[in-house]
């Protein structure tokens, strides 16, 4: 999950130095090898994704999708997206202007806990708020005499996807706008631009990119996240259970088609991802 | 050992960056390929040391064909760039490279490695150093240990592309004069690369001059400077003056003596010092106008503009005389001048 | 305090960000120590040395490291072929490395199980030509993270190796070196503190990883249960103490391998001059 500023492959140059060449034997095998790794742990599961969802037919496939229970799924995924991605990325802007245009005490410090929820177990980061909202949690019993539903309810689930996604924003970011420097913005501010003038004139065209593709992550993690969901959701068909969860529960349920019809809505996302996530590339490194 | 280029030509893509070059290095000879940047220097030497193919031609070295050789197999010595010292590796490490990939029969015991490691270290005068890491040395220190990493393998040839490309130019200075006295203790046949004429001029025995891929001439650096074999290797080797005839100039250079010795083709190249200043003693029919001058140390560097001469070519000319000669002539700016060409070079 | 006296909104973006880190991260994550300290010590111990719970640490950390290991190697090589060498269809196989971090997990854990289990289509082949079964065996959490863990280690190598100096590998080679022996001895020594880091998140990854690994494993207690599920299974069980001390185990647990991790790669960098 670098940033993407990865230059364009210097293969032509390196492939006229004589000294650099591989024998013609290794060269092959690797990409062989390379090629063979590739397509048995994601090609392959990739186009098994679209072939068991179409296995019965289109038909299926449709009804699969048009069933309550999934459409529910879909709308609960797509409100989670809604809320948690807007608050991550101001909060990932937020941390960003404050780490890379200020310098105080604890920066290192805050910039390691920014990434803390990436090494926390997706079931931990569901557990923690059962910890907090569950019956017999800190809040719990406060909830319950005002009947206020957290966990096993929508709410819950978009706690823990905020934890989940937490830092994708900042973390595209941060690196980025620490190369920039701030010289830009000191010199728009000095020819009498406001704070939010030259945030919006200076720092977000530069920063766009990034942006973008750190709300992609984010989006696409959101959409998809499943550990952590799973411990708060309580599974309530048609009310808590997210698109991942309906995959899981169609699943479990020997329902091979309508499992899958869910899931390659998911795979179509990630596609959808990586190729904007190519696309930002190449526009990155044609600039 | 002596080098024998035949016929060498190098394409990339459409663009021939080497052109039916033939070149003879005689043993002993520390030589210069000098041109400007994009006229296939390096491309040439790296042909030479083996990181590049040729796509005809051969290469000899000592007499054998060394063409399709490796360059891990050819016992060259390369001093690249940058370097291209081993981060991972200590100052020791990179020097004893060479010597630990030897194959085992070859390869000469640890003690053996140790001692010649440190007698090398101590030949540019860094064994001070060889605990560290490439990272915490200056450049002119990566440079030395570059050379001694490449003398380490005892190369028939050294070849230097850019030697001194990337340092400062006070320590350019120094490492220039002791690249030189290093050449004559070790006398192992040597090209460096540089597109720095004063450099070639000063460091080389020999000077080949190089342009869109062929060679313009090769010989001394006297040689070079005081017979040019054309119009380019005149321009590129020190500063010249240069009248064209056919721009209607010839009246003005008969005035200054210049024709007094024949005209021997349509373009004359003279050498700033070639020009005489006579001071005018009643300011009619003088040749030129004092713009303006130059300290340059013993000498000083007088800039001219042609009196009366067409507009066409009012390009400045430059004179060079010695201090005492010019404190004599008591010029002030705007002073009237004649001149006299003592010498000039003609190109057709 | 502030760097650059001139730029505006400190105190707003520090204070947001440090009320919406505390909100969204430290409390809830806090709430794991504070809950433990509920347990005695002696309850603690009788729930994590139950042989239950040893036992999916067990598996839990094998499963990592082999899928690590594995992913290393492999990735590894796929770096230095999309780096390095061109081919038709190459800059597909590029994009597609990241497929498993845009997948979601149970997405990835339903296909491999499909794929892997005796009848399905790899898993069929694997059985009756080498007698080997993928599914519902620590083999198939193994497989599962690997799957997650390549594009940890594509992703770290390949910026190395793309920066990596060449002439390096040309002044190796003007040395007598052949060419394995510049491999061995001047690429590899200068990409293995990238190798390392991504070794290092794809096993961090490993361990807590629950989605994709959940269908395929088969999850048999004391054979193919990992930790995240016998969390969630003493949750379903309304075993709170035990799900909080199993958790708070694994984190520290997860933290300690990382610093381990980290003051290891220190050490390599600082062996090979690069600090």
């Amino acid at each position: 999950m670098n940033a993407i500023t990865q230059p364009l492959y210097k293969d032509k140059i390196v492939a006229q130095k004589r000294a650099l060449q591989d024998p013609n034997w290794v060269k092959w095998s690797l990409i062989v090898i390379t090629i063979s790794f590739i397509t048995l742990f994601i090609c392959i599961p990739l186009g098994l994704v679209i072939f068991q969802a179409f296995s019965k037919g289109l038909t299926a496939y449709w009804s699969a999708l048009s069933q309550p229970d999934t459409l529910s799924a879909i709308k609960l995924t797509l409100i989670v997206a809604l809320v948690t991605v807007p608050l991550n990325t101001i909060f990932g802007v937020s941390a960003a202007w404050a780490i890379t245009r200020f310098d105080f005490k604890g920066k290192s410090f805050l910039t390691t806990l920014i990434d803390l929820p990436f090494s926390v177990s997706p079931v931990i980061s569901g557990l923690i708020f059962v910890l907090l909202f569950g019956a017999q949690g800190w809040f719990g019993e406060w909830l319950m005499e005002h009947d206020v539903k957290i966990i096993f309810a929508v709410p819950g689930i978009v706690l823990a996807t905020l934890f989940i996604t937490f830092p994708f924003v900042a973390r595209q970011l941060i690196p980025l706008m620490q190369e920039m420097g701030n010289q830009e913005e000191e010199a728009a501010l000095s020819l009498g631009a406001s704070g939010w003038k030259t945030f919006w004139a200076i720092t977000v065209p530069n920063i766009k990119w990034a942006l973008l593709y750190g709300v992609l992550l984010c989006n696409a993690r959101a959409m998809g996240e499943f550990g952590a969901v799973s411990v708060v959701s309580g599974h309530i068909r048609g009310l808590t259970n997210t698109l991942p969860l309906h995959v899981e529960v169609s699943y479990n349920d020997y329902d091979v088609v309508g499992a899958f019809a869910s899931a390659s809505i998911l795979a179509a996302l990630a596609i959808v991802t990586l190729i904007l996530k190519t696309a930002l590339e190449w526009k990155q490194s044609n600039r | 050992m002596s080098i024998l280029l035949t016929d060498i030509s190098k394409n990339f893509g459409a663009f021939a960056a080497l052109n039916h070059i033939n070149l003879e290095v005689p043993e002993g000879e520390l030589v210069a390929l000098l041109g400007p940047s994009g006229c296939g220097k390096t491309t040439l030497l790296r042909i030479i040391a083996g990181l590049e193919h040729t796509d005809q031609g051969h290469i000899l070295i000592n007499g054998d064909d060394k063409t399709d050789q490796n360059v891990s197999q050819r016992g060259i010595g390369f001093v690249f760039q940058h370097y291209a010292l081993f981060r991972h590796m200590t100052v020791f490490e990179n020097v004893a490279f060479g010597l630990r990939v030897k194959p085992k029969r070859d390869r000469p015991s640890n003690e053996i490695i140790t001692k010649k490691v440190h007698a090398l270290l101590d030949l540019v005068q860094l064994d001070w150093l060889h605990n560290r890491y490439p990272d915490q040395l200056s450049g002119g220190q990566r440079q030395r240990i570059a050379l001694a990493r490449a003398l380490a393998v005892e190369p028939s040839v050294l070849l230097l592309d850019e030697p001194f490309g990337a340092l400062d130019a006070s320590v350019r200075k120094d490492l220039r004069q002791w690249l030189r006295n290093l050449h004559h203790e070790l006398n192992v046949t040597s090209i460096f690369v540089t597109h720095d004429q004063e450099e070639a001029m000063e460091v080389a025995s020999q000077v080949v001059v190089l342009n869109h891929g062929k060679i313009e001439q090769q010989g001394t650096p006297s040689d070079i400077y005081d017979h040019p074999a054309n119009a380019f290797v005149s321009r590129f080797i020190g500063q010249t003056n240069v009248f064209d005839l056919e721009n209607h100039e010839s009246d003005w250079l008969q005035s200054a003596g210049l024709l007094s010795q024949g005209q021997k083709g349509k373009i004359a190249h003279v050498r700033p010092h070639d020009i005489i200043i006579e001071k005018s003693i009643n300011n009619a029919n003088t040749l030129a106008t004092l713009k303006d001058w130059q300290h340059l140390g013993a000498l000083i560097r007088i800039e001219l503009v042609k009196n009366g001469a067409n507009k066409s070519s009012d390009a400045s000319i430059f004179a060079e005389l010695p201090n005492d000669q010019f404190k004599d002539l008591k010029l002030v700016r705007g002073d009237k001048v004649n001149l006299k060409i003592r010498h000039a070079h003609w190109f057709h | 305090m502030s760097r650059s006296s001139v730029m505006p909104g400190f105190r707003p973006t520090i204070g947001f960000t440090l009320l919406y880190l505390g909100l969204v991260v430290l409390i809830p994550l806090s709430t794991l120590v504070f809950k433990s300290f509920a347990l005695s010590w002696d309850d603690y111990l009788h729930i994590i040395t139950s042989k239950r719970v040893l036992s999916s640490f067990r598996v839990s950390f094998s499963t990592a490291l082999a899928a690590a290991s594995i992913a290393s190697l492999f990735g590894f090589i796929t770096a230095w072929v999309l780096v390095r060498y061109s081919f038709f269809g190459k800059n597909i196989f590029h994009a597609l490395i990241d497929l498993p971090f845009a997948l979601p997990t149970a997405v990835a854990g339903i296909v491999l199980a499909t794929i892997f289990q005796p009848s399905g289509f790899l898993g069929k082949l694997l059985l009756e030509t080498f007698g080997i079964q993928v599914a519902f065996k620590p083999m198939g959490i193994v497989v599962a993270l690997i799957f997650i863990s390549i594009p940890f280690v594509v992703r770290t190598v390949e910026p190395v190796l793309l920066e990596f100096e060449t002439t390096m590998e040309e002044a190796g080679s003007s040395l007598g070196a052949t060419r394995l022996q510049v491999f061995t001895k001047i690429i590899f020594p200068n990409i293995f503190p990238a190798l390392l880091t991504g070794f290092a998140l794809a096993f961090a990854r490993g361990v807590g990883e629950y989605g994709s690994v959940i269908f395929i494993a088969g999850n048999i207690p004391y054979v193919s249960e990992i930790v995240p599920l016998l969390i969630v299974i003493k949750l379903e069980q309304y075993d709170i103490e035990g799900a909080t001390a199993i958790a708070l185990t694994m984190l520290v647990i997860s933290f300690l391998l990382l610093l381990l991790i980290n003051l290891l790669q220190l050490w390599v960098r600082k062996r090979s001059g690069q600090l």
